[in-house]
């Protein structure tokens, strides 16, 4: 082979991929590359430092992101990449503390400290990629599964009421909220590159295919399918009203950005309150 | 009507579940126990059990719903694994104090960091202190037996504490052999009707579970606790026997095997027993006199019974699939060694860590650990009395 050959077989994204790690194991016809390499385009776009960039992933196939980006990353236990974050970005406000996780993850057992990061305004950028189901673990009903879908754990269709995740980070207090599919990755990209700029609690859904367990138990076709759903039944409201934005069983999925304010983050709540409080004896804290 | 089926260690449990059918199910997702709730929930919706199945956001909530559904008068269950199991910790103590005979099937899986999904005994012995009763499954049979006898032992009046069996994780839960299911009846007619003991739903009578108690009666409500395990090897003997009559297969709180002159042992928990009798089996025929004992019940631990076992043995080696930094040996061994110590006569000992995170262990190892026996039992010196097997050092 020649060298040139071997050139064009390297990966696009490879400098921030570890590619001793590769190849990864996520299903063919998954969006979670596609989601990977839109974050990383994201970076490559903002220019950011990558030295002061921290990557926590929590349980489950997306919490392998964590192994797989050539960044500072931990790969924390089920449901607490929120915490270990927070910890990460109080000890080192510099650091861009992205939380990369699923849904199971992030709503489902780690739903308590998800909305209390939002609720303080804690400065971290959380992407949670939803594939409405329990993947890692064989595709069991979540905090997200729509109503009807079928999984191992609810054989006969989910009858319990899946969470409006914007809605609920918008009720939680983030500053910027915004849902896509893996299939709008350009979109997905912009989205991570202007959350990456907010001061405070920043979070985007991204819809994913799960074709190995989620589509096929619902009988939903391959990852060309699923795109093609989203390419049909998705529908870009900027701005929407965050309580309207439920999903229904193979229903029409509204994306967008739908939150982008400012807020005081917990580190000025911090500051401006005990300087308010305590004088010229407070020194603020901003990591130093 | 029994039959023999072909099952893995998972499906064994939730064939088991379908037969006592108990009032709740309660269970979250977590590899390598995941397969037990997945085929419950089948069972469920298919109308072959009438349990309330409940899919709670967390292991944590999972035995909050048990001990819930068991305050209120229920025969619950869950099943987990490792992160779940240690996510449960508080709520074990909860089951326990309350006295609400919960029964959880735990298919053994190492701890984090890092995270490992592979079979060893650290998430049971990091329960060990929390009052539950502790059974451990050489295969899929006896994770049937051992399941099914565990209601009738926790639920027992003088016990009332809540009771888990250990399966190791996929080595057990997900290899397939063959299992004699009993028949569904005859089951059902072991486990018997559950009796509440201060129900919840009895509304003519109310109480108030779980409330403050501080220096006052604390220490006298833990010491009732206590009551509840240190009456449970009367009643996990008669369980045993009685299954034996009832099913054939006899359980107590050990096994031995070979060991009748044995001049050295091994003894060893759950699946790596069945690898350790065969490595006994060659010994043997190469003229070794060495026996192995399978404890089957580590909590509450039947001290006695072992020690008056390997009292007469030269030198024995205690295999723990579990650490204990810092302890001074791994959780079994410093059981057995501290229930040697009143004996004048009594083996030299010794501790092998094996199989942490899935490590195998095979007929070779255990050779090993005979042969360092052998030499032991020949010289009467220990060179190294805690150790590994099978780690790159």
């Amino acid at each position: 082979m020649k060298e040139e050959d071997r050139l064009e077989e390297r990966n696009p994204m490879e400098e921030f991929l570890r590619m001793d790690r590769m190849p990864h194991i996520w299903c063919p016809g998954c969006g979670l590359g596609t989601v990977v390499a839109s974050f990383a385009a994201a970076l490559r776009k903002s220019q950011v430092d990558l030295n002061k960039v921290a990557i926590v992933s929590g349980i489950g196939c997306t919490g392998r992101v964590a192994g797989y980006v050539k960044l500072d990353s931990f790969h924390t236990t089920h449901g607490r990449p929120v915490p270990f974050a927070t910890g990460l970005k109080l000890a080192n406000p510099e650091l861009k503390v992205v939380v990369f996780s699923g849904d199971g993850d992030i709503v489902g057992i780690g739903g308590n400290h998800f909305i209390h990061a939002a609720r303080r305004n804690m400065d971290i950028l959380v992407i949670c990629v939803n594939n409405f189901n329990y993947a890692m673990t064989g595709g069991q009903v979540a905090a997200t599964t729509p109503i009807q879908a079928n999984l191992s754990t609810a054989p006969y269709g989910n009858f319990e009421y899946p969470f409006n995740l914007p809605y609920l980070a918008d009720a939680c207090g983030a500053i910027y909220v915004a849902r896509w599919t893996s299939l709008h990755l350009r979109r997905v990209t912009k989205s991570i590159q202007e959350a990456l700029a907010k001061k405070g609690f920043s979070f985007i859904e991204v819809i994913t295919p799960c074709v190995t367990l989620y589509a096929r138990r619902n009988r939903l076709g391959d990852g060309l399918n699923l795109l093609k759903y989203y390419y049909e039944n998705s529908e870009i409201q900027h701005g929407a009203d965050t309580r309207t934005l439920d999903i229904d069983f193979q229903g029409k999925i509204i994306v967008g950005k739908f939150i982008d304010k400012e807020k005081p983050t917990f580190f000025e709540c911090m500051n401006t309150h005990l300087k308010k409080v305590l004088g010229d004896k407070y020194r603020p804290y901003y990591g130093e | 009507m029994k039959a023999v089926k072909i099952l893995n260690g998972n499906q064994t449990i939730a064939e088991a579940a379908r037969q006592i059918n108990p009032d709740v199910v309660a269970a979250y997702p977590i590899t390598p126990s995941t397969a037990i709730v997945e085929t419950i929930a089948q069972f469920k919706a298919d109308g072959m059990i009438s349990s309330e199945f409940v899919c709670p956001e967390s292991e944590h909530s999972a035995m909050s719903v048990c001990i819930g559904a068991a305050a209120a008068g229920g025969r619950v269950m869950t099943a987990t694994s490792s992160q779940g199991l240690a996510l449960m910790w508080e709520m074990l103590y909860i089951a326990a104090g309350l006295r609400l005979p919960v029964v959880a099937a735990i298919v053994n899986r190492a701890l984090s960091a890092p995270i490992n999904i592979h079979g060893d005994h650290s998430d049971t012995m990091g329960a060990r202190d929390s009052g539950w009763i502790q059974i451990y499954s050489e295969n899929c049979q006896e994770a049937y037996d051992n399941f099914i006898q565990a209601f009738r032992i926790g639920e027992h009046l003088d016990v009332r504490t809540p009771v888990l069996v250990g399966l190791d994780g996929f080595i057990i839960s997900h290899s397939a052999e063959p299992v004699l299911i009993e028949d569904d009846r005859e089951v059902r007619s072991f486990i018997g009707e559950f009796k509440p003991v201060f129900p919840l739903l009895d509304t003519s009578r109310k109480i108030t579970v779980g409330p403050i108690d501080f220096t006052d009666y604390y220490f006298e409500h833990k010491r009732s606790q206590i009551e509840g395990i240190e009456n449970s090897p009367r009643v996990i003997e008669e369980v045993g026997r009685e299954y034996g009559q009832k099913f054939g297969r006899f359980y107590g709180f050990f096994e031995e095997y070979r060991m009748d002159d044995a001049e050295t042992a091994i003894v060893v928990m759950s699946s790596a027993a069945g690898t350790g009798k065969d490595a006994i089996d060659e010994l043997r025929s190469e003229g070794l006199r060495i026996g192995l004992l399978k404890p089957r019940v580590f909590r509450p631990f039947p001290h006695e019974k072992i020690a008056e076992a390997l009292k007469k043995i030269k030198a024995v080696a205690v295999l723990d699939r579990a650490s204990s930094p810092g302890a001074f040996g791994a959780p079994l061994f410093t059981e057995i060694r501290s229930a040697l110590y009143d004996y004048g006569q009594r083996p030299k000992i010794v501790n092998y860590v094996y199989g942490l995170g899935g490590r195998d262990i095979n007929v070779e190892h255990f050779k090993e650990v005979a042969a360092k026996l052998q030499k032991i039992a020949e010289t009467g010196k220990v060179e190294e009395m805690l150790g590994y097997l099978n780690l790159r050092e």
